[in-house]
């Protein structure tokens, strides 16, 4: 039987050793949607945290913060990754694509977000910018060709609202027309 | 509808989102992604026992991070309303509500015990982590099958919520019924776990104003919830929910996660943001469990002589939950003996609420399982069962209904299904390994609206502002309720806004309940109208009109002008009609409320027939859905793209239900452990494969002006019986206890 | 997540000296498992070192043995679309495609998917006991939700299982750990690699606290035509596996002449058992065989309650495995139908 006592003492202790408090910030350079930053973080700064509370770049969501499902998926040197599981620090000299970097500088949209608009491929847009992200990474890898295909290589990107089916026909036609960049 | 012009109308017609460029550039925003300038972060620390005190609370550590502004326990929390009346928001249940940081008494694991405010969101975790805890533990029970005898008939019913009297006498008619089926059905919980964790962002706009960003289904309903807890007038409160990333009903009610965030604002008279963590999306809401009974007997001709059907749902020790688990069983046939109850019992956990379609599922899944297995017994087709006691009244015997196409459902769906050519016998379709199995059941949701206020404006530019408080939870909201007004004055859709989700907007009602297109709706539909007949009088004055003498009957507003159907060429535009009036904006406020003779006279629900194929790898276990088909009559369908989708959603849900989704209790600890979403089985991609949305021709004109029903929760309804009915018929299991999952189909021993 | 120093050392004895700075140092590469257990306090290092840059890590390479060498850096999806892997180590190729999502496996390492941890409900949460998390402080999930628990090699201390399918393949396949200490390199077999609970279920593996995972060395390709890598679990997709199996067969003709079999879900490490594999030898692959297979496989296995259908299921899975492996038509990872 396990430690139930153990449930009445909650809490950790504060760590011992260094830094205390505020540690020094560790200066990086980020390549965001085509702009080239320098930037200085602490260790534990994800991309995801750094993405939305410092540079209020709030098109990645975060859905569970655990990579569990993929609302926070951005492109880091053009593969698809969970942006809530890797520490910005660790990426230094990375160039990272958002959904905010995928239109044009004119505001047209990528093949895949016009896609999505048209297949009715969201409805609370929550899972939607990494969804986006997801299908564009999906079509570089080159992988996915059939619709099972596509499920499989999507399943990454939970969505509750439930409107994979559309997902896939987007991600479809977008292959289709062979849109992909 | 007035509009009587031969031009094709925006409502009935597939239109895009017009948020749709918003969601996918990533613009639209959600409660937790509004800053102000010195914004704190509030984290919130969860307890970890399931019933008893807390012993001590030690903040020191926390307090020390640099960084942290304030540690909220209940023992230095600001003075809040002392009345747990106060508590009480638009949609609670009865009881005594949650009241976060109240005091040392620990109701469920996981409840709020602390809030650490820092100035980032960083600390502020680290700093949580660091707060000491002791409890003082008591005996929980979170069992719900160790409480059948606890079982009591709430004392205060929600509203809507009280089973239907029971008629004629079914325990004597099923016990001489020569076909009776009498089985025991349990689904799980389950919860929302919308994608958008739960988050309050409370702007402090000084001098005790505040301006609150929420992720919640009803801007007004946190208005006065917080009013009301915190002693503040309506107008030093404005909530904001422009976006709401999913919710399910997990939003209906304010959640903790904002009183925190509001306690901690005015506290520190500062702004602060508060966002669960995906663990804490289970500490509070879900869709409770029933304890179900459900006993049916027929005649060999296949007419029902009795139903028997009984609940007992689980729900907090200090709220009792309701929903209609039972009524179903008492409406969807004909039958003249029928009988239900609906108990409670009372176990150590957050108080459950309302989710997709409360209720329906659960019981649907009883009464929908209990008439397949019938079928088996009578040897007669299951679709052909139910069309022998389709209730033409409720019932059988009871109100009329305003509409009911679900005849037409079964067929249409039938033949898109391909169901004439399924082998009755189970266990008789294979193909490769894997055994086929085709369920069909039904589903029905109550067709619901409810007094909601909107305003329109109309300025000389052409544009139409419309706007009431209601929400979009990705519903579609924003686009019906644009393309409504732009039907109204003629307008193209671009020239129309639609205004949600804030408090300061007209009043309307939570969203939910598959209400929002009926009464939203027909609020904008009638402040357009009252806009419209502004303008028409104002272009019957203008000089030498060509409108005079027309009656508003046969002008057509289209195209930004008024022209008479009878000779288009004889028109007013809108801004010279507006010019000649002198006015540069119209506006009008309006509320439109449900017909209570209707509402008396007659029953209003939407219905659905859902056929469902899976195949299974009985020796392995997998359980594939590879087709559905949805066959809904749900009234007036205002724009099929997005209907479309909310089916899809719906049965997505239901999929969820029936194979995947299941909180999973420790009864030792009190604690669901599987409280993240890589253990919590929502359905991936991977799991949906086609699904057929089809939506049967309904004339409704009682329920409201527009003859619209709601979607949002009928998807989900029949689909879990639909599949679990399938499952069956692969392979001659009959599984009574959901979510249909490996364990399930394998059994102990090896299959037959 | 607490608060850590940071490092980026520019060569593996810089890192080695790194982890040997601190007892609470923890090495991190692709990050997605620790960065995880980091936000739950599961993981509180006080020094974090980053290998991800380390040069010589990051191929996959020919042995010079038959064998083909995969850096500890290369991502799961570079080592599961490599050619080398896909036309000859395919089992592996595809355990890793069923495991995680694309995005998953282009940050995960090869390392680090050998050191992922647990996916036990308790040693997630901080909140309650669990002595894999805590020392002492006992098992819950034994008399608790045990749904995904081992029922193999299980100890009154603990019942969790190993989470990876990559694993399972290389366990299957033989391959070799190669790592790097303060006293030099060496080699673990990957059998050996990963350790059942036993009285110190706090540990893992067998890696030292002070050792680095340079590469995983696959043998001389023997089972590119007869294998399959069969995972279940409840969705199907992005769920980690109740049961999987990874099957491997030599044969000569109808004949099988080596069979290898590895399975996940069931234990705290892949779950071998070399006396079954032999049981194959010189035999026409037939049921009645892999059933007498399956049943040497699971002899001892106890289940917990929640978990007890496993027994059955993994007896079931291992028979479908080897008729996968023996016909020669493995398991796809995007078709759901299982052959």
């Amino acid at each position: 039987m396990a430690d139930l006592e153990f449930l009445a003492r909650q809490g950790f202790a504060p760590d011992a050793g260094p830094p205390k408090g505020l540690p020094d910030e560790i200066p990086i350079t980020l390549t965001i949607n085509g702009e080239r930053r320098a930037l200085h973080v602490r260790p534990w700064t994800t991309l995801l945290d750094l993405l939305r509370e410092d540079l209020s770049l709030y098109g990645t969501k975060k859905g569970c913060d655990h990579g569990q499902c993929g609302a926070c998926t951005v492109l880091l040197d053009g593969e698809r990754i969970n942006s809530c599981l890797a520490l910005a620090v660790t990426k230094d000299g990375s160039e990272l694509t958002t959904v905010e970097g995928l239109a044009g500088k004119d505001g047209t949209l990528h093949p895949m977000q016009e896609a999505f608009i048209e297949h009715d491929a969201f409805q609370c847009g929550y899972c939607t910018p990494g969804q986006i992200c997801s299908a564009v990474g999906l079509l570089k890898e080159g992988h996915a060709k059939t619709r099972e295909e596509i499920r499989e290589m999507m399943s990454g990107n939970l969505c509750r609202c439930g409107a994979y089916t559309n997902i896939v026909d987007a991600i479809e036609d977008v292959l289709a027309k062979g849109a992909a960049k | 509808m007035q509009q009587t012009s031969m031009h094709e109308t925006h409502v009935g017609s597939p239109r895009n989102r017009v948020d749709g460029r918003l969601k996918v550039t990533g613009e639209a925003r959600y409660a937790a992604e509004y800053t102000a300038p010195d914004l704190a972060v509030g984290y919130v620390v969860s307890g970890a026992i399931a019933r008893g005190r807390i012993r001590s609370v030690d903040t020191k550590a926390a307090m020390a991070v640099p960084g942290v502004i304030q540690v909220f326990t209940h023992q230095n929390r600001p003075r809040t309303a002392w009345r747990a009346k106060a508590y009480q928001d638009e949609v609670a249940p009865p009881g005594t509500p949650f009241r976060p940081l109240y005091d040392d008494k620990i109701l469920y694991s996981g409840q709020p015990i602390a809030l650490v405010v820092a100035e980032d969101f960083e600390i502020a975790r680290y700093a949580a982590s660091l707060v000491r805890v002791t409890y003082e533990t008591e005996p929980h029970e979170t069992d719900l099958g160790k409480l059948r005898e606890k079982a009591y008939k709430p004392p205060k019913t929600r509203s809507g919520m009280a089973p239907p009297p029971p008629r004629g006498d079914a325990e004597a008619a099923i016990g001489a019924a020569p076909f009776k089926v009498d089985e025991s059905y349990r689904i799980a919980i389950e919860h929302h776990n919308p994608m958008e964790m739960h988050a309050s962002t409370v702007v402090w706009e000084g001098d005790g104003k505040i301006t609150v960003y929420d992720k919640i289904q009803g801007v007004q309903n946190t208005q006065s919830y917080i009013t009301h807890v915190f002693g503040l007038s309506n107008d030093d409160v404005r909530v904001l929910s422009p976006f709401v990333g999913g919710a399910f009903g997990s939003g209906l009610r304010p959640q903790y996660q904002l009183f925190l965030a509001v306690m901690a604002a005015l506290e520190l008279q500062r702004s602060v943001r508060v966002m669960l963590e995906r663990d804490q999306m289970f500490t509070f809401t879900y869709r409770p469990d029933a304890l179900q009974e459900m006993a049916i007997g027929a005649n060999p001709d296949a007419t029902l002589q009795a139903i028997r059907h009984d609940a007992i749902g689980c729900t907090s020790r200090f709220e009792d939950y309701q929903e209609s688990v039972v009524s179903w069983s008492a409406m969807m046939y004909r039958c003249d003996n029928v009988t239900t109850t609906y108990k409670l019992a009372q176990i150590d956990t957050y108080t459950p609420g309302d989710m997709r379609a409360p209720g329906a599922p659960t019981g649907m899944f009883a009464l929908e399982s209990a008439m397949d297995e019938l079928s088996y017994k009578l040897q007669i087709d299951p679709l052909q069962l139910r069309l022998r006691n389709y209730a033409e009244t409720e019932g059988g015997g009871g109100k009329p209904f305003t509409s009911k196409e679900l005849r037409a459902a079964y067929q249409l769906g039938a033949e898109r299904f391909g169901w004439s050519r399924r082998n009755p016998v189970p266990r008789s379709m294979k193909e490769g390994r894997e055994l086929i199995g085709w369920g069909m059941a039904s589903g029905m949701w109550e067709a619901m609206m409810e007094k909601t206020s909107a305003r329109a404006t109309l300025t000389i530019d052409g544009r139409l502002e419309v706007g009431t408080a209601t929400a979009d939870i990705g519903t579609g909201t924003y686009t019906i309720l644009t393309q409504i007004a732009a039907d109204a004055l003629g307008l193209p859709m671009e020239k129309v806004t639609a205004r949600i989700g804030d408090s300061s907007l007209p009043m309307s009602p939570v969203e939910g309940g598959s209400w929002t297109a009926a009464s939203a709706g027909s609020a904008v539909h009638v402040a357009c109208n009252a806009v419209r007949e502004t303008l028409f009088k104002y272009a019957r004055g203008m000089d030498a009109s060509p409108l005079a003498n027309a009656d508003i009957g046969r002008v057509a507003f289209r195209g930004g002008r008024m022209e008479l159907m009878a000779d288009p060429s004889r028109y007013v535009t809108i801004q010279d009609t507006m010019r000649a009036g002198g006015v540069d904006r119209i506006e009008a406020e309006e509320t439109a409320a449900p017909s209570r003779i209707n509402q008396l006279r007659y029953a209003a629900y939407t219905h659905s027939a859902i056929f469902a194929e899976v195949r299974v790898d009985e020796e392995l276990g997998r359980v594939r859905v590879t087709r559905i088909v949805d066959a809904v009559a749900a009234g007036k369908i205002l724009n099929p793209k997005t209907a479309r989708s909310q089916i899809l959603g719906g049965v997505v849900f239901g999929i969820g239900m029936a194979l995947t989704e299941e909180s999973m209790m420790d009864h030792n600890l009190g604690r669901f452990m599987n409280h993240n979403i890589a253990e919590y089985h929502v359905p991936v991609n991977a799991d949906i494969h086609d699904i057929e949305v089809i939506f049967v021709e309904e004339h409704e004109d009682k329920i409201n002006p527009l003859g619209v029903k709601g979607l949002g929760e009928i998807g989900i309804v029949g689909t879990a019986a639909a599949i679990a009915n399938a499952v069956y018929h692969a392979t001659g299991k009959r599984i009574r206890h959901l979510p249909i999952t490996v364990d399930k189909i394998i059994g102990e021993k090896e299959a037959a | 997540m607490n608060r850590f120093s940071y490092a980026r050392p520019g060569s593996v004895a810089d890192a080695l000296r790194e982890v040997a700075s601190s007892p609470a140092a923890k090495i991190i590469a692709g990050g997605t498992n620790l960065v995880d257990l980091m936000k739950y306090n599961v993981e509180r290092p006080t020094h974090l070192v980053d290998v991800s840059r380390l040069p010589g890590l990051k191929s996959i390479e020919e042995t010079g043995e038959g064998g083909l060498r995969i850096g500890a850096l290369v991502s799961n999806t570079s080592a599961a679309y490599d050619t080398r892997v896909q036309e000859r180590y395919p089992l592996l190729s595809s355990a890793i495609l069923a495991g995680a999502t694309a995005q998953l496996r282009n940050a995960a390492t090869t390392g680090g998917n050998l050191l992922q941890r647990t996916r036990c409900y308790y040693f997630y949460d901080a909140a309650v006991p669990c002595s894999k998390r805590e020392p002492g402080t006992g098992c819950p999930a034994k008399d608790g939700v045990n749904r995904i628990h081992a029922i193999l090699g299980t100890s009154d201390k603990c019942i969790a299982t190993h989470p990876s399918d990559m694993a399972v393949a290389l366990a299957a396949l033989e391959a070799v750990v190669k790592v790097a200490g303060p006293r030099g390199e060496r080699d673990i077999p990957l059998a050996d690699f990963h350790r059942l609970p036993g009285d110190t279920p706090e540990k893992d593996t067998n890696l030292g606290a002070d050792e680095i995972i340079l590469a995983v060395e696959l043998p001389e390709a023997r089972f590119a035509k007869n294998y399959t890598y069969l995972k279940l679990r409840d969705r199907l997709s992005y769920a980690f596996a109740l049961v999987s199996v990874a099957a491997a067969l030599e044969m000569d003709g109808d004949k099988v002449v080596e069979a290898r079999i590895a399975l996940g879900g069931v234990a705290h490490k892949p779950w071998r058992v070399p006396e079954a594999e032999v049981m194959l030898r010189g035999k026409a692959p037939d049921r009645m065989v892999f059933e007498t297979v399956a049943d040497r496989i699971l002899l001892g296995a106890k289940g917990y309650g929640g978990n007890d259908f496993k027994i059955e299921l993994a007896r079931r899975a291992v028979i479908r495995a080897l008729s996968q492996a023996a016909a020669g038509t493995p398991q796809s990872q995007t078709d759901k139908r299982i052959q």
